[in-house]
């Protein structure tokens, strides 16, 4: 994984609660083995409609959202299924950064691990932004060092994250590998159990 | 006297390898499931990284998502077969136990966990599934987990978890007749939000959850997550042990009720805290069917949807009447169905299938309506047989399928086309889930089963 240490990205607004992660990646999309080229199928049947034409009405479609990289949306991002092929989606799409008033656990677990960075930010907060981002156009800086998001008018916004994932975000550490690290510790635990 | 713990307390104090100031607890898994979905790039990693599963003796895998229920000899999509053949190809290279999609063992995974013994209390299980919480019906701390998650357990056998926070659901009174513990579990996400439980491991206490039988127990621990909870379970008790005792992966003999008094004493204590408790009244809860697009948008069949004004939430019910295709505080029973599904890991069991084919025992499928019926395992289907009831579905007009998750889903070729209206047994309602386009009603199997008779919701209670 690659350290993450501050963002600076344009903001799409998805103005919904509760979306799910059948939503995120619709299932026909699971088929797949690999953990690329998810992008193409992100929020699949809101982009696209039967026929594979752009849906106009959805505004992830809107030219002025091409270069986002946060996504700022309602309460309970991510609810449902444990695909990570969510978080896989949303980071080959090109979003690095997920503000929401509250996320679903399993969700947003998955992402930490993929360098996708879940922030919770007050609701009140989230509507405004929700709304500058729809009616102009907004910008924030993400610094996970500092656990602050500044925006274009220089206003800082701090947030919390729980100290684990910000470790392992900042460092880009293999997670695999510091468990591993205490491999006499699970050994011994083994022998205590069998 | 030693402090009153909670079930779950005193399983994760149990389970801890590694505990250290400011980060979660290093946790042990004891059984770790698999299926073809979520595995294959957790294999990958693996073979990237040169690591071995460290564990293939608590490890197994099935296939369930992908599976045919018809034909299984014929995958159609080369998509879905080069998946199902590396799920066989990954479990060959690692030593992993598998039911393949011709084993007497295949079934959806969390229908033969129990079924095979695999599922005990007091064991913490994970599957790259997020309906794994059905296994919490035998008191064990069972969660979904993403795909790292599953890398990260073949190679080290634990997970980094927070310990979490205890939510007490107790349910005063008991259920009414024709009333089902799908119905309850639905009414608590109704009254409570799809979000009740973000944060917490549930604990379903309360004289209904005690009368409930191990099926039904699991039917209630597997909508957890539909709750927002991760994990939900159920105290063990005589119930749990008699379900559980002669089966292939549990101890015999004497050793069983050794195993068996330690599985009893995991149980809450009297006295114990949680962090948060919530009640539902049983006498209060009728048969109910979900109006909207998520599970929490459920009301009792005598019921009607929303008007939007009215709603907290008003976008959100103006986008799911929308969806559904509903108008506002339209009555549950004037809704017409054209599909009908009984299945999935929440209602697939064989009294499940019982209870449904009592209701259509000697009726006929309204014409013009698609009825399938899919058990949760090859031995499900085959004690179903045994009995006859594959019998009473088909003279009556359903299909019997093979065993899997189907139309849950739909990641076969099961699907509900676009606009197609279905009053399903599974655990979801989201946008698309059974089809893209298609619209989903949550309802028990008693509730498919009239609803295939009659073309549309009526109350199992009064039907005839």
């Amino acid at each position: 994984m690659e350290p993450i240490k501050e963002h600076h990205g344009l903001v799409y607004p998805l103005n919904r609660t509760n979306v799910d992660t059948d939503q995120i990646i619709p299932k026909q999309f699971l088929k797949r083995i690999e953990r690329t080229g998810f992008g193409q199928f992100l929020f699949y049947h809101w982009r696209f409609d039967d026929d594979g034409n752009k849906r106009p009405d959805f505004n992830l479609n809107d030219a002025k959202y091409d270069d986002a990289s946060i996504l700022v949306t309602g309460e309970n991002f991510g609810c449902g299924s444990s695909r990570e092929h969510a978080p896989w989606s949303l980071l080959d799409y090109g979003f690095r950064i997920i503000l929401a008033p509250s996320f679903a656990d399993i969700f947003y677990n998955n992402s930490f691990k993929n360098g996708l960075v879940p922030i919770k930010v007050e609701e009140e907060q989230i509507n405004k932004w929700l709304k500058e981002a729809e009616e102009g156009t907004l910008k924030l800086s993400v610094n996970l060092e500092k656990k602050a998001i500044t925006d274009q008018d220089g206003n800082e916004f701090a947030f919390d994250l729980p100290e684990y994932h910000r470790q392992n975000l900042l460092n880009g550490w293999d997670e695999i590998a510091l468990t591993l690290q205490l491999e006499d510790k699970i050994s011994a635990y083994e022998k205590t159990r069998l | 006297m030693a402090k009153p713990k909670t079930i779950i307390e005193k399983v994760w104090e149990q389970k801890i390898v590694h505990e250290e100031e400011g980060k979660p607890d290093l946790v042990y898994i004891d059984l770790h499931l698999i299926h073809e979905v979520t595995s294959p790039q957790a294999f990958e990693g693996l073979r990237l990284t040169n690591r071995k599963v460290r564990r293939p003796d608590l490890t197994f895998a099935t296939m369930d998502h992908n599976v045919p229920t018809l034909n299984r000899d014929e995958i159609s999509d080369p998509i879905a077969k080069l998946q199902i053949d590396t799920l066989a190809k990954n479990c060959e290279e690692f030593g992993i136990e598998l039911a393949d999609m011709h084993h007497p063992d295949q079934g959806i995974v969390h229908v033969i966990g129990p079924q095979l013994g695999l599922t005990q209390p007091g064991k913490t299980i994970v599957c790259g599934d997020s309906h794994t919480s059905t296994h919490g019906a035998f008191g064990a701390i069972a969660f979904g987990i993403g795909t790292s998650e599953v890398e990260h357990v073949f190679a080290t056998q634990t997970l980094w978890q927070n310990k979490p926070k205890t939510l007490n659901l107790k349910v005063e009174g008991n259920l009414g007749p024709g009333v089902t513990a799908k119905d309850l579990i639905l009414a608590i996400i109704a009254k409570y939000g799809v979000k009740m439980g973000t944060g917490y491991i549930v604990e379903y206490t309360g004289e209904a959850i005690r009368n409930l039988s191990m099926e039904e127990r699991m039917t209630i621990c597997n909508m957890s997550i539909e709750a927002g909870a991760r994990a939900g379970l159920i105290s063990p008790d005589e119930k749990t042990i008699e379900f559980l005792r002669g089966r292939r992966h549990v101890p015999k003999g004497e050793a069983f009720d050794e195993v068996a008094n330690e599985w009893l004493a995991l149980a809450t204590d009297e006295g114990a805290t949680y962090d948060k408790t919530l009640t539902i009244n049983a006498e209060e809860v009728e048969p109910q069917v979900t109006w909207g697009t998520n599970p929490g948008m459920g009301v009792p069949v005598s019921g009607a949807t929303p008007t939007i004004d009215t709603a907290p939430n008003k976008e959100e019910v103006r986008l799911a009447l929308e969806y559904m295709g509903l108008e506002e505080n339209q009555p549950m029973t004037s809704i017409e169905i054209d599909h009908v599904f009984i299945g999935s890991c929440t209602n697939s069991r064989l009294s499940d299938l019982e209870k449904a084919a009592q209701i259509v025992a000697g009726k006929r499928v309204k014409d013009g309506v698609k009825a399938i019926v899919v058990p949760g395992s090859f031995l499900v289907k085959m004690e179903a047989e045994e009995k006859g009831i594959d019998k009473v579905f088909r003279e009556a007009g359903f299909e019997w399928r093979d065993a899997g998750c189907s139309m849950c889903l739909g990641m076969n070729e099961d699907i509900v086309p676009s606009g197609g209206r279905c009053a399903s047994t599974s655990n979801r309602n989201f946008e698309g889930r059974q089809g893209n386009g298609a619209r989903t009603h949550l309802v028990s199997p008693e509730m498919a089963a009239a609803a295939a008779i009659e073309g549309k919701f009526v109350d199992v209670r009064t039907y005839q």
